[in-house]
């Protein structure tokens, strides 16, 4: 018997039987589909700052939800309390919504629990880490980053950990658990020139993994020397141009552009709604050939990786653009039914208390044949993006806006100044049109993407390998 | 077990187990929202929650150690075990000489603030549809080119605050919040899509705009999108009207908090008593503002709240501060401490507001501008609060001979808010509370605006 199950029989009292029956509840009306969701997570953090942890945070979050379904409809209930009582009186109200006849369900789960995927092992919940370890960890950290340059005068450095256990059980018949560990380095620096002017460098990484993985140098100090480098280069950093420029992207976290110009937009709730730019261009072109975009759900101890998605469904690797060509929509179960589409695993929730969405796990572009000297040197006048704040897309028209924390000049071939506060604007259905040249070093972020769509965040991940994009527009200060 | 019992047990349960102080927060929560598309109902949510937060100090060598823990399981094994994990689990932490509770100065006899009415309570789940419905309705039928719809949606929730702590305070108050929303879209005849919304919050359902008048505006935004193009990059004069001017003076909000200043990561460190913006410029922070969506009687340390005069003719009066903050700068607390069940205590603001000043109306200003840009929605996190750096995506109308001439989108703003502050040259007199921020449409004289070239 898997962990989370033993866990919700043994603490709260939700067996087979409990499951059986509460279903069966929701059920009593005609619905076409019905699902307890149960959780239980803790996470704790410390957090270091002025060259101590001034405190340590421990959480604990556990609840229950049931969901009813009829058509387009959904009805939900939850609650933190996690009895047979108040599983029942939770699938009365969800069912509630459904207004057709009544005809008695009767449910019966089966299987041991367990996920088909196992994609992140781990021997010690990064829970279980002592915190006295993780206190070792954040001092080690401040004294390396003051120490590498004078002009370093505040480190804030912190280690969050979280173990998510989760159960789902459906009216199909689906009873799977899961326990979902994430972890999250971050290290965030104020560099202050001789001149008073400051400037923030921030770097982050985490997955789902082991927090082994971080404690060693090996692991911090590449994120701690990449926060100090950021923070030094913004203070050389001049005003950015304003204007429309062809753009060069550096791998990996600028894959958040993926993200947001064409990843919501192929969430099926929106397709299904006819809400989305993309709408009804599945087999239409909308990427320059050579371009083919994925989300894929079964990365190893990736941050936007999941054995099964929260509505049970094991995750997928979705093609979502093949050589330039619309291919498909990431869905849940839901829009998946009424599409006439299979689920693809990407049916995700923040926690028990809302509703499962389609949504991104980790989205990334594959690798193109271009070396990426030679792109940085195809551009006489631009820009070379490389690292970038957050992003955020209207899927209705398309428009999204994203935000560099490092950026260059590009003059004639060669990178130069670095700017300030470049945000780069386009609109979706085109961009990738205008990718002219794709590398061949196809890199995943480091771990610390989330992701927010209608109030809810769940951990994603992004990649790109360096790529070309001409004439996107610039915001900067400079005209 | 009732929240009283099991905040009372962690407070005594933390002090047996060695703590030198603690407080406790258990914060309850019934909330019902109805979404409903194409005037079907999309989904009902119904829920109750109750989390409680815990808070201890040890005694260290140079000052008190901190912990903070929560738990949604308030069972008394549960909270037993909590309060000896939290005393545990600061004594792992370092000693810090400005940690603490606040030694006085706790809130006495509570103000009435409005924040619930309790006949609303009783309002049920129907109601919400009704109101989703209508206010979809209304939108549809404002221009056939209202062609789809992310929906409406109408929703309560009801929380119940207890705050005590070791020092003695102990008191409570519940609150309410009721909306409703909608999100159109309205389409032109080569198919290309715009959306918009609107949305009414308030403390009682009779405060509520009429869901159709949300539609309404909500469609009327959508449709006036239609057609939207790019501008020419250049600098022009840059009108906010009141939702964007209360984003704007969000970005701000975030600049003034304690933790911030005392970081050094705000542009407005170290800066009390200067002119931060135009002389016209007043913001005031007040937690007491009957029925105000964020009043509350006391803060998330039991301090009173109250009326603060944050900017005064353009000069920074005062920062946001908790006890801590304001200990690390010298200083008293504002009253603006937050405190969530499941979240370490911080800074914010309560009601904050721009004051209206003597521009007249939004069109009034449009007029007094000529050309330029309005911007009626914002897009993106480009804003650096070290430096104030500030780029974002917008869309809007551009401004010809006073009046809007078309609809713009895919463009970006470009400022530094420091100086786009002391750039404003005009603000409306219209207040407008769509959340615990507000400021009237307002002029900055001269932006960098990225489009076409």
């Amino acid at each position: 018997m898997s962990q989370p199950v033993a866990l919700f029989r043994d603490h709260f009292g939700i067996d087979e039987r409990a499951i059986d029956r509460t279903l069966g509840t929701a059920l009593e009306r005609s619905v076409d589909h019905a699902d307890l969701f149960f959780e239980y997570t803790s996470q704790d953090s410390v957090v270091l700052e002025e060259g101590i942890v001034k405190s340590g945070d421990r959480h604990l979050i556990q609840g229950a939800g049931v969901r009813v379904q009829t058509g387009e409809r959904q009805g939900y209930a939850h609650s933190d309390e996690i009895t047979v009582e108040s599983l029942e009186l939770a699938a009365g109200t969800a069912r509630a919504i459904s207004e057709r006849g009544s005809e008695g369900g009767s449910v019966a789960i089966a299987g041991s629990g367990a996920p088909q995927h196992d994609l992140y092992p781990v021997a010690m919940s990064p829970t279980d880490v002592p915190v006295a370890r993780k206190v070792a960890l954040l001092g080690e950290i401040d004294a390396y980053a003051r120490a590498r340059d004078p002009r370093i005068k505040q480190v804030m450095a912190s280690v969050v950990c979280q173990l998510r256990n989760v159960m789902i059980a459906a009216s199909d018949g689906t009873w799977v658990a899961d326990v979902q560990p994430l972890v999250r380095l971050n290290v965030q620096v104020i560099a202050e020139d001789e001149g008073g002017r400051r400037e923030i460098g921030y770097q982050g990484a985490g997955g789902r993994t082991e927090l082994d993985a971080y404690l060693s140098p090996e692991g911090w100090k590449p994120i701690a020397d990449e926060a100090v480098r950021l923070a030094l280069v913004n203070l050389d950093a001049v005003p950015c141009p304003a204007g429309t420029l062809d753009i060069v992207l550096g791998p990996g976290w600028p894959g958040i552009l993926l993200h947001e110009a064409v990843g919501h937009g192929l969430e099926g709730d929106f397709n299904r709604k006819g809400t989305s730019a993309f709408a009804g261009r599945i087999g239409e072109r909308v990427a320059s050939p050579g371009v083919t975009v994925v989300d894929d759900g079964t990365l190893p101890g990736r941050r936007g990786s999941l054995n099964v998605d929260d509505e049970g469904t094991p995750t997928s690797r979705t093609v979502l653009i093949e050589d330039g060509i619309l291919q498909g929509y990431l869905h849940d179960r839901m829009n998946a039914r009424l599409m006439g589409h299979a689920p693809t695993g990407n049916g995700r929730r923040e926690s028990y208390a809302h509703l499962p969405m389609p949504r991104m796990t980790n989205t990334f572009m594959l690798a193109g044949e271009d070396d990426p000297e030679d792109i940085v040197r195809s551009v006489k006048n631009g820009l070379y993006a490389v690292t970038f704040g957050g992003g955020q897309v209207d899927i209705t028209n398309g428009r999204f806006v994203f935000s560099a924390s490092e950026a260059y000049k590009i003059e004639d071939g060669r990178i130069t100044q670095p700017v300030k506060g470049a945000t780069l604007i386009g609109n979706g259905p085109e961009v990738l049109t205008q990718v002219s040249r794709i590398g061949h070093d196809l890199e995943l972020d480091r771990g610390v993407g989330t992701c927010g769509k209608d109030g809810q965040g769940v951990p994603v991940g992004v990649g790109l390998p360096t790529i070309r994009v001409d004439q996107l527009t610039v915001g900067g200060t400079e005209g | 077990m009732s929240a009283e019992n099991a905040l009372e047990q962690a407070l005594q349960g933390a002090l047996r187990g060695g703590a030198h102080s603690a407080d406790s927060v258990c914060i309850e929560s019934d909330s019902s929202e109805v979404r409903v598309r194409g005037e079907e109902i999309e989904h009902v949510k119904q829920a109750r929650e109750r989390t409680l937060g815990l808070r201890v100090f040890v005694e260290g060598a140079t000052g008190l150690q901190q912990a903070i823990t929560s738990t949604s399981d308030l069972s008394e094994k549960a909270i037993e075990r909590l309060a000896e994990d939290s005393v545990a689990l600061a004594r792992e932490t370092a000693p810090d000489p400005d940690a603490g509770l606040p030694q006085d100065g706790f809130a006495g006899e509570l103000p009435e603030l409005d924040l619930l009415v309790a006949k609303d309570r009783e309002a049920g789940i129907e109601r919400h549809v009704e109101a989703a419905r209508e206010a979809e309705a209304a939108a549809r039928q404002v221009d056939e080119r209202i062609v789809n719809s992310e929906g409406a949606d109408a929703g309560s929730s009801f929380r119940r605050v207890h705050y005590a702590n070791s020092a003695g305070f102990d008191g409570r108050y519940e609150s309410a919040s009721h909306s409703i929303s909608c999100s159109p879209i309205a389409a032109d005849a080569q198919g290309a899509m715009q959306t918009d919304y609107w949305y009414t919050v308030a403390r009682s359902l009779a405060a509520l705009d009429a869901p159709a008048a949300v539609g309404k505006r909500a469609a009327e935004r959508a449709l006036a999108q239609l057609g939207a193009r790019r501008i020419a990059t250049g600098e022009y004069p840059v009108v906010f009207d009141s939702p964007t001017a209360r984003s704007l003076l969000g970005s701000l909000v975030g600049c003034l908090s304690g933790y911030a200043v005392y970081r050094k990561s705000s542009f407005l460190a170290g800066r009390l008593g200067e002119t931060i913006a135009a002389s016209g410029i007043t913001v005031i922070d007040d937690g007491r503002l009957p029925a105000g969506l964020g009043s509350r009687p006391f803060d998330g340390e039991g301090q009173p709240t109250r009326r603060n005069v944050i900017v005064e003719g353009g000069c920074l009066r005062s920062y946001l501060l908790d006890t801590y903050s304001a200990r690390k700068l010298g200083m008293a607390s504002t009253g603006n401490a937050t405190r969530g069940a499941g979240s370490a205590p911080g800074v914010g603001s309560t009601n904050l507001w721009l004051e209206p000043g003597a521009a007249g109306s939004l069109d009034d200003i449009l007029a007094d501008t000529g050309k330029g840009l309005l911007v009626t929605g914002m897009f993106g996190q480009g804003f650096n609060p070290v430096t104030g750096d500030f780029s974002r995506g917008a869309k809007g109308f551009w401004i010809e001979d006073g009046k809007p001439a078309y609809p713009v989108e895919e463009i970006t703003i470009a400022g530094n808010l420091g100086d786009m502050l002391c750039d404003v040259n005009a603000i409306g007199n219209e207040l407008l509370w769509l959340g615990n921020v507000a400021a009237p449409p307002l002029r900055i004289a001269r932006m960098t605006i990225a489009g076409d070239g």
